[in-house]
Formats: C-alpha cells, sequence, structure tokens
C-alpha cells in the first residue's frame, strides 16, 4: 500500500519557565493512503501534540520540534515556511477538533466559516464557493442546507456543529483527516451517528484518517491500525486485530482492561495504577516501569526497543526479549480479548488480519 | 425588536424622571442664592426678583412648576445671561463640548483598539510591554494633570500648540489629547484582554486549520470576537469623557457646555444647573441605548434572543 505520511522520530518539546517538557519523544509511524490509524492513550500521552504537531498548529514559542522529520508528497512539513504550510492546512491535511461547542466563530455564518476554507484555496467565484458549501453541508447529513447556511453555531446542536465542523475540513477534499478526539464531547448516540458518518465519509472520498482518541470501544470501531502512545512514545502499534486479540505491551493491557463493558456489572472496574511520569524529567528506562507490574529491572536501566512480533506489529517491552520470562496476559485481559472475538463472531465477521 | 426599543424608551423616560427630581432637591440644597453677591439690592428689590422667578414660593411647588415646564419642552431662563432661553445657552455651547467629545472617543478608541490588538499579537514581548505600560499611565494620571503636562511642554516650551482658547482645529488637539488618554488606556487595556482570550480559543484552531493566515485570523475572526466586550465598556467610558470635559473645558477655556456647568453651579443658576443636567443624562442615556443596540449587531447570539418573541 502507498505511504502517504512518514513521521520520523519525531520529538517536540515545550520550553517553560521550569524546564524542557518533552512531550513527545520519538515517534515514529506511517499512514498509508485510504486507512484510519488510531493512536491511543490516556491524557498527557502526547497524542494531541503529535496531531496538532503535523499540522504544525502548536504555538511555537513555547513548543518546538526539536528532531525529526514529517514527509509529505516529497516535503518535509517541519522545515515548511508558514506560508508554505498554510497552503497544506485546510486544503491537503485538514483536522477536526473535540468540542464542536467551541470549534466554530460564534459571530459568523456557518456559510461563511464553510466558505472560507473554499475560497482560501480553490480558485472559485463566491457563488461557486456558495454553491460548493451547499453540496458540503448536504454531504455531510444537514438538512435545509440553503438555510442553515445563513444561521450560526448557536442555532446548532452539538451533533450538527460537529457535522459542520467536518464540512469543513472536506472543503477541499484533503487527502488526510486528522480527528481529534472528535467524538469525545458528544452523547453516545450522536457519537456513533459521527463514526459512521465518518467512515461513510472516508469510503465516498478515500482520504487515509488518523484518529486521536482514548476510547478504545471507538478504537474497535474505526480504525484499521492502532498506535499505543504513552509518555511521549509509541509503546505498541499493529492492526486492530492484534492490539485488541494478541496485544503484548503491559500497558495495551492496562488500557484494554480499565475498558468499561457491560458484561462487567459487578466487578469493580481496573485502572491502572499510579499516574502518568512528569515529562519535564523523563524517568530513565521505561517509563511505564513503575506502574507496570511485570516489570523487569531492565525496565529501570534501559529502554527497551521496539520489538517486532509480526510484519505489521511492534511493541516496545523487554518482556518480548528471548531472554525474559514468559509472561501471559492477566486474566482480565485474556476474558476481554475472548469478549471481542464473541462480539465479532456474533456479527458474523471473523477477525481481520 | 419593536417591542424591545419601546421598552427601552420606557425606562429611559423614568431613568429622567428620577435624575430630574434628584437634581432638583440636590441643588436646593446647594449653599447660597442667585442673588447672593448683589449687595445693593434692598430687601424690597430682592423680594421682587424672587418672585419674578417663582423662587419666593416653598420648594415643592416649585418643584411641581418645574417639572409641568419641563413637559412643554421649558427649561426656564438662565439668571445670569439676561433672562435667556437655557435651551438656547445649551444650544450655544453644544458645539465645541461635543467636538471636543467626539474627537477624544473616536481618536481614543481607534489608537486604543490598535495598541491592545498589537499587545496581544505580539504576547510577551517589547510591545506588548510598552502597550501595557502606556495603559497603565493612561489609567492611573488624571486627565487634569496630563493636561497642564501637555500645555507647559507642548504650549510654552515648544510653542507647537495654542495653550488654550478655541479658534480652530488647532486648539483642539490638546483637550482632545488630554481627553482621550483614558478611553485610550481603558480600551486598550480591555482590548489587549479579550484579544489573548480569544486567540486562545478552539475556533481560532479551527480558522488556523482551514489554513487561514495569521493576518487573516486576527481580521475576519479574533478582532470582531474581542470587539463584543469592549463595546459594553463604551457606555461608561462615554460618561467618564462627559464628566471629564468639565475639567478640562475649564483648563483649556474651551467655551463649552462644561464650562458653562461649572459657572452656574457657582453662581446658583438653578435653570442652567438643571438643563444641562437632563441635558448630559438625556445624552448619556441615549449612549448606553446606542451601545446595547451595536453590542447585538456585533453578537448575533444577542441578537437573536432579544428578537424572538
Amino acid at each position: 500500500m502507498e505511504k502517504i505520511l512518514q513521521v520520523n522520530d519525531l520529538h517536540i518539546s515545550f520550553d517553560i519557565h521550569a524546564g524542557e517538557v518533552q512531550a513527545v519523544r520519538g515517534v515514529t509511524f506511517d499512514l498509508y493512503k485510504g486507512e484510519t490509524l488510531a493512536i491511543v492513550g490516556e491524557s498527557g500521552s502526547g497524542k494531541s501534540v503529535t496531531s496538532k504537531a503535523l499540522m504544525r498548529l502548536l504555538p511555537t514559542p513555547p513548543s518546538r520540534i526539536k528532531q525529526g522529520e514529517i514527509l509529505f508528497e516529497g516535503k518535509d512539513l517541519t522545515k515548511l515556511t508558514d506560508k508554505e504550510m498554510q497552503e497544506i492546512r485546510g486544503k491537503k491535511i485538514s483536522m477536526i477538533f473535540q468540542d464542536p461547542m467551541t470549534s466554530l466563530n460564534p459571530t459568523m455564518t456557518i456559510g461563511k466559516q464553510i466558505m472560507e476554507a473554499i475560497l482560501k484555496h480553490q480558485n472559485l467565484s463566491k457563488d461557486e464557493a456558495r454553491k460548493r458549501a451547499i453540496e458540503l453541508l448536504q454531504l455531510v447529513g444537514i438538512k435545509n442546507a440553503e438555510l442553515r447556511m445563513k444561521q450560526y453555531p448557536h442555532q446548532f446542536s452539538g451533533g450538527m456543529r460537529q457535522r459542520v465542523v467536518i464540512a469543513i475540513a472536506l472543503a477541499c477534499n484533503p487527502k488526510i483527516l486528522i480527528a481529534d478526539e472528535p467524538t469525545t464531547a458528544l452523547d453516545v448516540t450522536i457519537q456513533a451517528q459521527i463514526l459512521e458518518l465518518m467512515k461513510d465519509l472516508q469510503k465516498k472520498l478515500g482520504m487515509s484518517i488518523i484518529f486521536i482518541t482514548h476510547d478504545l470501544g471507538v478504537v474497535a470501531n474505526m480504525a484499521d491500525r492502532v498506535a499505543v502512545m504513552y509518555a511521549g512514545k509509541i509503546v505498541e502499534m499493529g492492526t486492530v486485530d492484534e492490539i485488541f486479540y494478541n496485544p503484548k505491551h503491559p500497558y495495551t493491557w492496562g488500557l484494554l482492561a480499565s475498558m468499561p463493558s457491560l458484561d462487567h456489572k459487578d466487578t469493580e472496574l481496573y485502572s491502572i495504577p499510579g499516574s502518568p511520569p512528569d515529562l519535564l524529567n523523563p524517568p530513565k528506562g521505561d517509563a511505564f516501569a513503575p506502574r507496570n507490574p511485570y516489570a523487569l529491572k531492565i525496565d529501570y536501566e534501559l529502554e527497551p526497543p521496539m520489538f517486532q512480533v509480526s510484519d505489521t506489529h511492534y511493541a516496545a517491552t523487554w518482556l518480548l526479549h528471548e531472554l525474559a520470562p514468559k509472561v501471559e496476559p492477566p486474566a482480565i485481559v485474556r476474558e476481554r480479548m475472548k469478549q471481542f472475538a464473541d462480539i465479532v463472531a456474533r456479527k458474523g465477521g471473523k477477525p481481520r488480519g | 425588536m419593536a417591542r424591545y426599543t419601546i421598552q427601552r424608551i420606557v425606562y429611559m423616560v423614568i431613568t429622567l424622571f428620577i435624575i430630574a427630581t434628584l437634581t432638583f432637591f440636590l441643588m436646593k440644597l446647594l449653599p447660597g442664592s442667585p442673588l447672593q453677591n448683589q449687595e445693593k439690592l434692598t430687601p424690597e428689590q430682592r423680594a421682587l426678583i424672587l418672585k419674578e422667578y417663582g423662587l419666593d414660593k416653598p420648594v415643592p411647588v416649585q418643584y411641581v412648576q418645574y417639572l409641568g415646564n419641563l413637559l412643554q419642552g421649558d427649561l426656564g431662563v438662565s439668571f445670569q445671561y439676561d433672562n435667556r432661553p437655557v435651551t438656547e445657552l445649551i444650544g450655544d455651547r453644544i458645539g465645541p463640548s461635543a467636538q471636543l467629545g467626539f474627537q477624544a472617543i473616536v481618536f481614543g478608541t481607534i489608537v486604543g483598539l490598535v495598541l491592545g490588538i498589537f499587545a496581544a499579537i505580539r504576547h510577551n514581548s517589547w510591545e506588548d510591554y510598552t502597550a501595557t505600560v502606556i495603559a497603565v499611565i493612561g489609567i492611573s494620571v488624571p486627565s487634569f494633570v496630563l493636561a497642564g503636562f501637555l500645555q507647559y511642554f507642548i504650549g510654552v516650551k515648544l510653542q507647537w500648540l495654542p495653550v488654550a482658547f478655541w479658534e480652530g482645529f488647532k486648539y483642539t488637539i490638546m483637550p482632545t489629547l488630554a481627553l482621550s488618554v483614558g478611553v485610550i488606556a481603558n480600551i486598550a487595556r480591555f482590548m489587549r484582554t479579550e484579544m489573548l482570550e480569544v486567540l486562545s480559543s478552539d475556533y481560532i484552531l479551527t480558522a488556523r486549520a482551514k489554513g487561514i493566515s495569521n493576518a487573516g485570523v486576527v481580521v475576519k475572526h479574533a478582532i470582531r470576537n474581542s470587539l463584543i466586550p469592549v463595546i459594553t465598556i463604551l457606555g461608561p467610558m462615554a460618561v467618564n469623557l462627559m464628566t471629564g470635559t468639565l475639567v478640562i473645558e475649564k483648563i483649556f477655556a474651551v467655551p463649552g457646555l462644561g464650562e458653562q456647568f461649572v459657572r452656574s453651579i457657582e453662581l446658583n443658576d438653578y435653570p442652567v444647573i438643571m438643563g444641562t443636567t437632563l441635558f448630559y443624562s438625556a445624552l448619556l442615556i441615549f449612549v448606553i441605548f446606542i451601545v446595547d443596540i451595536l453590542y447585538g449587531i456585533v453578537d448575533p447570539r444577542i441578537r437573536l434572543a432579544g428578537g424572538k418573541k
């Protein structure tokens, strides 16, 4: 498959009074044409920073790209000027954000906000842009598009606003859509509708999606591949089936175990003990070691490299080293893995991959 | 909208009535009388004059009479200026005051907005710090201190501009400057805070994600949204400006309403005090009304909330 985006060894730091916060510490991944890559991790893992860095939307200062490259269409995005970057934003790479209630300008009509993106990148007259904006609204499932064009964001519900945000992002048929927790602020039924819409649009328009989320349920539903981030690094990466049926990293186990499920009414919901490390002073060795019940002595000394599990599956844990003791995932995770298999079986499908 | 407007007008009339009443009785509490410096008058002449102007009657009666005249648009005649009607006196003096106030608010608003916007865009740079210092000075230094300062350096030392009087545009520059510094400072401070807030909001990120240039983001998205709270302070600011005018007109010997107002208080010229106060009040109430309308124009959320039946 064709690679559309390559991120190599990306380091991003924020310079604050207390020192340097190393929010992203060497992230490497590829994005293929037409796929959905989910980046998951808890708050502060660097997933949002990574996604904003791809668009160069982080304020500099305090942030800076310390090292690494972002290759897109033969160009390294980290080296482009502001002006060159503006030509890519919204045209080739678009982004939708977490909270639709605040991500639209309250004093500008919806129509104007969509047309702004069209007029910026396409050589269209105002009338043509208006037509295109109406088409986009219809595309994202907004009825009475012509009337809605003249309305303001406060006249839309949360779900409808997120549809508008998506319409803006799709205005120029981008190659990549970055969705930064696009459904986190929505209630569950609306969440399902928006996810459905995104899948549908991806099928129609063929763009690649980078989906940032902490919700593994959404990941199972949306993603082709998953990157699990912890403390500014990707700790495990694989196809969605590999991550859900054959997870290797203890952090991924923790994430899977802490997922609420309907079959788990009586037991207490699992949570990973401890809290993420302070990235102002990143720990030596594996950043996850202090919270990891399976941590080995070497975890406190040396950072684990990426061990290859299969062609598409990698994990950075010393447990995969040939000399490491063989550890099975905890019972609760094995239980979960079985549940996922059951869900897929009930749907009448079989595990992908 | 019509209903809202009518409601507002009723409130405006009630406010004016309360102001008229309060001012009338407060004014009567002022020490002295309009005849305090006329020692040559005999008691008979005194009584005659007081009767002529209706000042011999008890205060409540005078009040009712005054309100009656007021309803017919009659503000009475001045004691000090040869029985000239108060309306005519205000009409003669309003020109310089209005010009001064207008120049100061326009100049002050524009400069204040520019300073505030720049300070916010260049957050934590020397431009920002300079603007902040200007704002702090402008807020803490009273306009009359600045007026004296300007008169001394620009008027007396450098002789660039005339020190006082009102004989052409050149004469308006220093009083306008003195008057607008407070406006500049307040607007700049507000605009900076608001812009910073708006610039860090999600929809600015959305706009930048569309590929809009930094300048485009500021002009199309940030300024308008930052203006909303700034417009709210324009009302009270207009009040400040008008009370400021009294002092400034006196210092620069501008033949304006403020100068006349101060004199009328010194001489217990009751009809002029009443007339000018009411005129100021009506003007202020009207300005605040306009500000509210503006508010609705800039912010669609308010416009629609007011327009719903």
